[in-house]
């Protein structure tokens, strides 16, 4: 009985869950202010770290709320407050919305004929991963290690990359500065 | 609908809202987050069929993923300061004369 009542506990919780994320994206179109819009973009990213967790991919959860909310929105929120941006009288869509719209309806359509075809049926219950995280680090650094080298590559360039463009605006300001 | 359709459905959605906003929205700022919202479609999609499968391929592909977005947002966000301290504005009309 309880069980059960846990069963349907957490299939309830993930179609919230699954609810809230598509609510979060939807106000990400139609909401005005920046830091609105990141505060919607944060609640999706949580939203999906709560799917992660049920469907018992925990350590994807973490790596969702840590990394992506953690780090990568924090990061936007101080940006949105260091540029100070405010709502500006300007209009809030391009002149690409009817094409954009009508390229949304077309994709959805497409996308959604595609995945409404039998799908193999899920296996185990909610929650059952069949791996942790152990499986998955072990994977990782034994078959994909060239990923995980190339990995750290890819970080090492971007910060290169950021140093070298902070630098060429740093250089132009002092140019105008100077004359 | 069983649970696999309910979640690539999901994810489908996330991806879809997430180009039409880098279409339609004019904010580059807000452009930026709509792509981090098609990453994200596309992490529930590959979790879900990792999930499903019981392989951790899909799980190393996600982790991939985290660190492109970061890298993703590590670069644009200097770019967009340099954008904004030519110009004073997040407005991507104002970077029409951008060639390339």
């Amino acid at each position: 009985m309880i069980e059960s009542l846990l069963g349907h506990a957490n299939t309830l919780l993930l179609l919230a869950c699954c609810a809230g994320a598509v609510a979060g994206a939807a106000l990400m179109l139609v909401l005005r202010q920046p830091m609105r819009v990141a505060m919607a973009l944060i609640a999706t990213m949580l939203f999906l770290g709560g799917i992660y967790g049920l469907l018992g991919m925990h350590f994807i959860a973490a790596f969702q709320v840590l990394i992506y909310v953690g780090a990568v929105m924090l990061f936007m929120v101080y940006v949105i407050m260091l540029l100070e941006v405010r709502e500006s009288d300007g209009p809030r869509y391009s002149r690409l919305v009817i094409p954009g719209v009508a390229s949304l309806l077309v994709l959805l359509f497409v996308l959604a004929a595609s995945v409404w075809r039998p799908l193999p049926s899920p296996q185990g219950e909610i929650g059952d991963a069949g791996y942790g995280i152990a499986a998955f680090s072990i994977d990782f650094l034994g078959t994909y290690w060239l990923l995980f080298e190339l990995t750290s590559v890819l970080l090492v360039a971007a910060v290169v990359a950021a140093l070298a463009a902070i630098r060429v605006g740093r250089e132009a300001a002092e140019r105008r500065t100077n004359g | 609908m069983d649970r696999t359709q309910l979640l690539i459905g999901v994810a489908v959605a996330l991806f879809s809202l997430g180009l039409v906003g880098v279409i339609v929205r004019r904010h580059v700022l807000v452009m930026l987050m709509c792509m981090e919202l098609m990453l994200n479609g596309v992490n529930l999609s590959l979790v879900t069929f990792a999930q499903q499968t019981s392989t951790t391929v899909g799980a190393v592909l996600v982790f991939l993923i985290f660190v492109v977005a970061t890298v993703e947002i590590a670069l644009a966000i200097p770019i967009v300061l340099l954008l904004v301290r030519t110009k004073r504005t997040l407005d991507l009309g104002a970077y029409s004369d951008l060639k390339g």
